[in-house]
């Protein structure tokens, strides 16, 4: 390749040679970079899991999810914990669902262009970036102080339900802008206003989009704990709240909505803060339940978001 | 839309509601006006959450900085808020957040930038489909077992490498927070180099460019400001990740200069106060939202610069 007249030192065909080879070398070199830091990342992952099983794991049991919590460990449980969850988390979802579906249904379906559309989508953008003990500072102070609710199911539900709100309105936005505008143009075409069009053709076909970010909406609240540490939530509760049903009309009983609380990432921050050895056992295990289901609903979210692409494309 | 079998061909239109009745159509559009101001207000509730903050935040703050003067708040270099003699420099705080974000990104910026890289530019698609949901799965731990895994799993192994590590320390919550925030980093970055064109690597494929200097010279500056923006968004959720630091941090507000030992950060702090019960007329319960309003400050900054650099790299491809 060199030619004669331009023999400088970079162009000669020995100096091209070993600089293609050294180019070529730190491909190759980067590339296993590249694989030895993804290995690295998901060794942590996989660390985290064994760890939790291998401290936790052999806890779980029967007593263990159907106990209170206790001064000795080894008699200690989360039964307060996980009703607790689960009734946050129905506030939270019944909350949430609508609530961020309307907005996210609002912002791309019906809002005009003009600086009120821009305020809010800035607005929307902005929330989902304030860390989450902010939240627990707007109950604390706005729902509890001002408002004097309490540090109750239904506080806690509520706050959580505007900590996921975001993710709620982005993923109802991305479903609704991956259906074609055919259906939309279809719909209008056969004499259906907005309203008959959303909610008979575009909501239907976005649903499986909003069902994963609801998902991970969900998996997101069962596992915050920082927003409800502010609000004041007890973290010793050996009582259940009272029960939704009851055997007399009119059947629903909403008295738990104010009632004190517990929730099972409260319970392990507690027992994870505590010197004894004991507890730390009884905080491994209920990490282990809380990253079995955050693991799962993220996992499951991850399959229908896969599967729904295949279906797309 | 009735089938009356009494139907004959003179029977008028609307009388089978074929067409439909004004009374229809008005309902309907009743309905549909309805629905436009409902859904409206559900979007306008995000703009109301942000107002509640600012309001709650400043409205408390207002009532501390009347005791406290700012100047103090700002340039105390300690933090008794519970102590008979009362200081309250913010800074003190502010060292151990910026310590425990500063390792966070010493871990996730390389990291992050290097794994953008290699899933944009090297990996397969195949093997990209397999990699991000793993990627996904640690952004959705509980944050609470990451403080665990801090604490109790971490640390003493760190404890054998290097002697002088406390048991609470920043170091090692750093470290975590870095993993932590590192898939969010990598999929905003990664967003915005598959954003650059495939005519750009394509034309310095052509020149002879290998993979790797097209990333370096063409993907990562095309993509340049949305990168940054990844790395602002992920020192943001650094800045306000709480329970890692109030589990495996410690709790001793001092100005941190050693990674080696622990301090309190403005979240940790919060979750501190907020575990004990003050009066809530106390100049320590106002505290709390104080250090929350600087700490939103923060983040609302980061947040904002980056908005406004995803935005531009969105306009310019």
């Amino acid at each position: 390749m060199s030619t004669p007249g331009l023999s400088s030192s970079r162009f000669d065909g020995y100096s091209e040679a070993r600089l293609l080879k050294r180019a070529k070398w730190s491909d190759g070199l980067f590339a296993v970079l590249g694989l030895l830091v993804l290995v690295a990342t998901l060794l942590v992952l996989g660390a985290l899991v064994a760890d939790f099983i291998n401290d936790g794991a052999s806890r779980i049991d029967g007593d263990f999810l159907t106990s209170y919590p206790s001064r000795r460990p080894g008699s200690a449980g989360i039964l307060s914990a996980w009703v607790g969850t689960t009734l946050v988390m129905i506030v939270t979802a019944a909350l949430a669902v609508p609530l961020g579906v309307a907005a996210g249904v609002y912002l791309e379906e019906y809002a005009p262009k003009n600086w009120v559309t821009d305020f809010i989508e800035i607005n929307v953008t902005n929330l989902a970036g304030v860390p989450s003990i902010i939240y627990g500072l707007l109950a604390l102070g706005l729902f509890v102080q001002t408002l004097a609710m309490g540090q109750t199911i239904l506080v806690a539900g509520i706050t959580l339900a505007l900590l996921i709100l975001p993710i709620l309105i982005v993923a109802t936005r991305e479903s609704l802008r991956a259906i074609p505008q055919d259906i939309r143009e279809a719909s209008f075409g056969l004499g259906a206003d907005q309203w008959q069009t959303v909610s008979g053709y575009l909501l239907p076909a976005a649903r499986p989009g909003i069902l994963t970010g609801a998902i991970v909406g969900m998996s997101r609240a069962i596992g915050e704990t920082a927003p409800i540490i502010t609000i004041g939530a007890l973290t010793f509760i050996a009582f259940l709240p009272p029960s939704p049903i009851q055997s007399s009309f009119p059947f629903v009983n909403f008295d738990w909505l104010n009632s004190p609380f517990t929730v099972m990432p409260i319970q392990m921050f507690n027992w994870v803060s505590r010197p004894q050895a004991g507890f730390h056992i009884n905080a491994a295990a209920t990490g282990l339940i809380l990253l079995a289901m955050t693991l799962l609903m993220n996992g499951f979210a991850i399959w229908l978001r896969y599967r729904l692409r295949r279906n797309l494309r | 839309m009735a089938t009356d079998s009494t139907l004959t061909m003179s029977t008028p239109l609307t009388a089978v509601r074929l067409v439909p009745t004004d009374a229809f159509l008005r309902r309907r559009h009743l309905l549909d006006r309805t629905m436009r101001v409902v859904l409206f207000l559900a979007a306008a509730v995000s703009v109301l959450v942000t107002a509640g903050i600012i309001y709650v935040l400043v409205s408390e703050s207002v009532k501390f900085f009347a005791q406290v003067s700012i100047w103090d708040f700002l340039t105390d270099t300690q933090w008794t808020p519970v102590f008979q003699d009362k200081h309250f420099g913010i800074m003190t705080l502010l060292s151990g957040t910026l310590m425990s974000t500063l390792i966070a990104l010493a871990i996730a910026v390389p990291a992050g930038t290097i794994l953008a890289i290699y899933l944009s530019e090297f990996a397969r698609p195949r093997v990209r489909e397999v990699i991000k949901p793993f990627l996904e799965l640690i952004a959705g731990v509980p944050t609470v077992a990451f403080g665990y895994f801090a604490l109790l799993f971490l640390t003493p192994i760190f404890q054998k490498f290097i002697p002088g590590l406390a048991t609470f320390n920043l170091l090692v919550p750093g470290i975590v927070i870095g993993i932590m925030i590192l898939p969010y980093i990598v999929s905003v970055s990664e967003d915005a180099m598959r954003a650059v064109p495939d005519s750009l690597r394509e034309g310095a494929f052509a020149l002879g460019f290998t993979r790797l200097q097209t990333g370096l010279r063409v993907v990562v500056p095309g993509a340049f400001s949305g990168i940054t923006a990844a790395f602002l968004l992920g020192m943001s959720r650094a800045v306000g990740e709480t329970m890692v630091v109030a589990v495996a941090a410690g709790q001793q507000a001092k100005i941190a200069g050693n990674p080696l030992e622990g301090a309190a950060t403005i979240t940790s702090y919060i979750v501190q106060l907020s575990m004990g019960d003050l009066p809530h007329d106390s100049i320590a319960y106002l505290t709390i939202f104080a250090a929350g309003l600087t700490l939103f400050l923060l983040t609302f900054a980061f947040n904002l610069l980056a908005f406004w650099l995803r935005r531009r790299y969105r306009e310019a491809y």
